[in-house]
């Protein structure tokens, strides 16, 4: 079992011609992910894939013929905002943004329009969603991942993907692991999806991690105190970075003497997570 | 991306903030031109992308052109932490009654633009949050609404600004709204705001941080970009599109994804290693990329080992290998490299590097190991 994304997950791509985007339809489609329909304005009318996929010039046509009830983007950062509003109005009640590099004033103006809808939006700039054996959405390795129990959550991508592998080669699996991005700015934070993990029948145990910049972390850790019954592993990235300086992601930046690792991984130690070293300690962590 | 005050100044000014008159010189004799213009008494401020300026001796008061001119040689020779100074900007001296701040910032938890302002104006506003908090005023900004002017109003009150300031206050903090919102701004600071001696509201100093994810919509801005603040290498990393950060460590490190370059260089202090470098070469990178990284790292004379670790997913080992075999030709590299490559089409970047002379390593912890023991002579 899972959150968010399963076998009834009905997914459009927005930006499917692309490079990145037909690479990873490929990708997904081959994991088994149902990938009911492209968008790519002025494409319309085209089919991917072999002639499988249908690619339409807009989300709202396509939600009319195909029924999509999840989409991922892959458009370039310059459109991403839009690309997330459109489908948002076209009724698509979960969006996926992997687009890296969207002006964090077009993400304030996006997040505020999707609050007043019942839209969740997973993103920008993460790897997006993976449930081991039943749906990839975004660009996750599928093949690291095994189904499980355990729910990862993540600001990175392929920090994700050692953490993943990791618990694999210890025989673990996951229920469903969801990259919520590195933006300053973003759809879904932690404390968003350690209260679907901590309420998955089928999620037991939850990794989580974090890195420095903002108080994502800090909100989580009152969440795990107050309201988590799930242990929960943590690893926060960002120990050695200097202060002041983007670590490459635009929301990885110690600002004003605040959002440094060692404060996180404190105020998370002191909500009952396990801290982990480095990443090939988790497996060991959850295990105990 | 930084600007400087006299860039910010005149931003500030186009949407309707009073700043004082000046100009910026590169030249000594400039600024005393400048002076005379206008009309004697100035200001001679250095223009560097650092705090501090006035301490340290790089903002000066000038009573004649004569005098401005001697201040601007002094000033345009110095360095203020490591920077050294190209510009002084010469405004002219007025005599201060009251100095305020006002700035506005995003707010992540809120996930908005906050105004500040606070009537302890002219000392950084940091020592004011830690020493006097209460007297910070902020207001949330709408994304979509904007700044409302009830909202200055209330930040006007709250400050016992005089009535008779507050019309042009409101002009002023919707001017500087306006400023951030249009050029993508991260911060942008009035401090102090001055009300002078012949009761006017003018702006002394000015500050502005433009979103770098922005700076696409903005190549006004980019073509004055100053390189001083960043390291060459930097500079060259930026020119690929590559994030990079120079430390200064003996262990290089070429990694895919922000997070697991961090974790990358957590690790290498962890087992008692030193990272030279922070550098992630972004999704998807090319092989041209990955070989102008590595030429980067490479330059740096501290390093002594490498480590690539690519975990696949957007990235394609394939496209990694290539790079490295290209950098490999290019810079014929003495130091030893150590690469760890899983993920997407890794077994065939495998394969492509099969016959060149990197050491491999399964795990990122086999990986650190083995880098931190080369690093040392092992």
């Amino acid at each position: 079992m899972s959150i968010l994304v399963n076998k009834s997950t009905r997914l459009l791509v927005q930006g499917i011609t692309g490079h990145e985007g037909m690479f990873h339809t490929q990708q997904m489609v081959q994991y088994g992910t149902n990938v009911v329909a492209g968008v790519t304005p002025g494409k319309g009318g085209e089919w991917v894939l072999d002639g499988k996929v249908p690619v339409f010039d807009s989300v709202k046509v396509a939600v009319e013929v195909t029924g999509p009830n999840t989409s991922v983007i892959f458009v370039p950062a310059r459109g991403a905002a839009d690309a997330i509003l459109e489908a948002a109005d076209a009724g698509i009640a979960l969006i996926i943004c992997i687009t890296e590099g969207v002006p964090v004033a077009d993400m304030m103006r996006v997040r505020r329009y999707l609050d007043q809808r019942a839209v969740r939006l997973i993103g920008p700039n993460c790897p997006g969603l993976l449930t081991p054996g039943e749906a990839k959405v975004g660009i996750i390795p599928g093949s690291i991942a095994i189904p499980g129990n355990v729910g990862v959550v993540s600001r990175s991508g392929t920090l994700t993907y050692e953490v993943l592998a990791a618990l694999r080669q210890s025989g673990m699996g996951s229920s469903t692991c969801v990259g919520i991005g590195g933006d300053p700015i973003n759809g879904t934070n932690f404390v968003d999806v350690l209260e679907m993990f901590e309420a998955d029948p089928h999620t037991e145990k939850v990794v989580m991690i974090g890195e420095i910049g903002g108080s994502d972390e800090e909100a989580a850790a009152e969440f795990i105190a107050t309201r988590m019954t799930k242990p929960v592993a943590a690893f926060i990235a960002g120990q050695s970075a200097p202060p002041g300086k983007r670590m490459g992601h635009a929301g990885a930046i110690i600002e004003g003497g605040s959002g440094g690792a060692v404060e996180k991984m404190a105020a998370l130690e002191a909500a009952g997570a396990r801290i982990a070293r480095h990443p090939e300690e988790i497996p060991n962590l959850l295990a105990a | 991306m930084k600007l400087h005050e006299y860039q910010s100044k005149s931003i500030f000014a186009r949407y309707g903030v009073p700043i004082p008159r000046g100009r910026v010189a590169g030249i000594a004799t400039e600024a005393k031109q400048i002076a005379e213009e206008l009309g004697g008494r100035v200001i001679v401020k250095s223009q560097v992308l650092v705090g501090g300026r006035g301490k340290a001796g790089g903002i000066r008061l000038a009573k004649t052109p004569q005098e401005a001119e001697e201040l601007a040689t002094q000033i345009l020779g110095m360095e203020i932490k490591g920077l050294k100074v190209r510009k002084v900007l010469v405004d002219e001296a007025v005599t201060i009654v009251k100095e305020i701040y006002l700035g506005i910032t995003n707010d992540r938890a809120q996930r908005c633009p906050v105004m500040m302002a606070s009537s302890e104006g002219g000392m950084e506003i940091e020592e004011v949050a830690r020493n006097a908090p209460e007297k910070i005023i902020k207001v949330a900004i709408d994304p979509l609404l904007g700044l409302r002017d009830f909202q200055a109003r209330d930040l006007a009150v709250s400050m016992d600004l005089p009535k008779e300031h507050w019309k042009v206050f409101i002009n002023i903090a919707q001017g500087l709204w306006k400023a951030y919102q249009e050029n993508d701004g991260t911060l942008a600071e009035i401090n102090p705001l001055v009300i002078t001696a012949d009761n006017r509201l003018l702006a002394l100093d000015g500050k502005m941080v433009i979103d770098d994810n922005a700076l696409y919509r903005h190549l006004e801005l980019t073509e004055t970009r100053d390189q001083d603040e960043e390291a060459p290498s930097e500079v060259e990393a930026r020119k690929y599109g590559l994030s990079f950060i120079k430390l200064d460590g003996e262990i290089g490190c070429m990694v895919n994804g922000a997070g697991l370059a961090m974790a990358t260089m957590d690790i290498i202090k962890l087992f008692g290693g030193t990272p030279a470098n922070f550098l992630d070469i972004g999704g998807g990178a090319s092989s041209e990329k990955v070989a102008a990284a590595l030429r980067i790292i490479l330059a740096d004379r501290n390093v002594k080992a490498v480590l690539i670790n690519i975990f696949g997913g957007i990235t394609r080992g394939d496209e990694v290998a290539r790079g490295i075999l290209t950098a490999i030709q290019d810079v014929k590299p003495k130091v030893p490299m150590i690469i760890r490559l899983v993920g997407t089409n890794a077994e065939e970047g495998r394969r492509l590097l099969a016959n060149s002379n990197l050491a491999t390593a399964e795990t990122l912890v086999d990986a650190a190991r083995k880098a931190i023991a080369i690093s040392k002579g092992g």
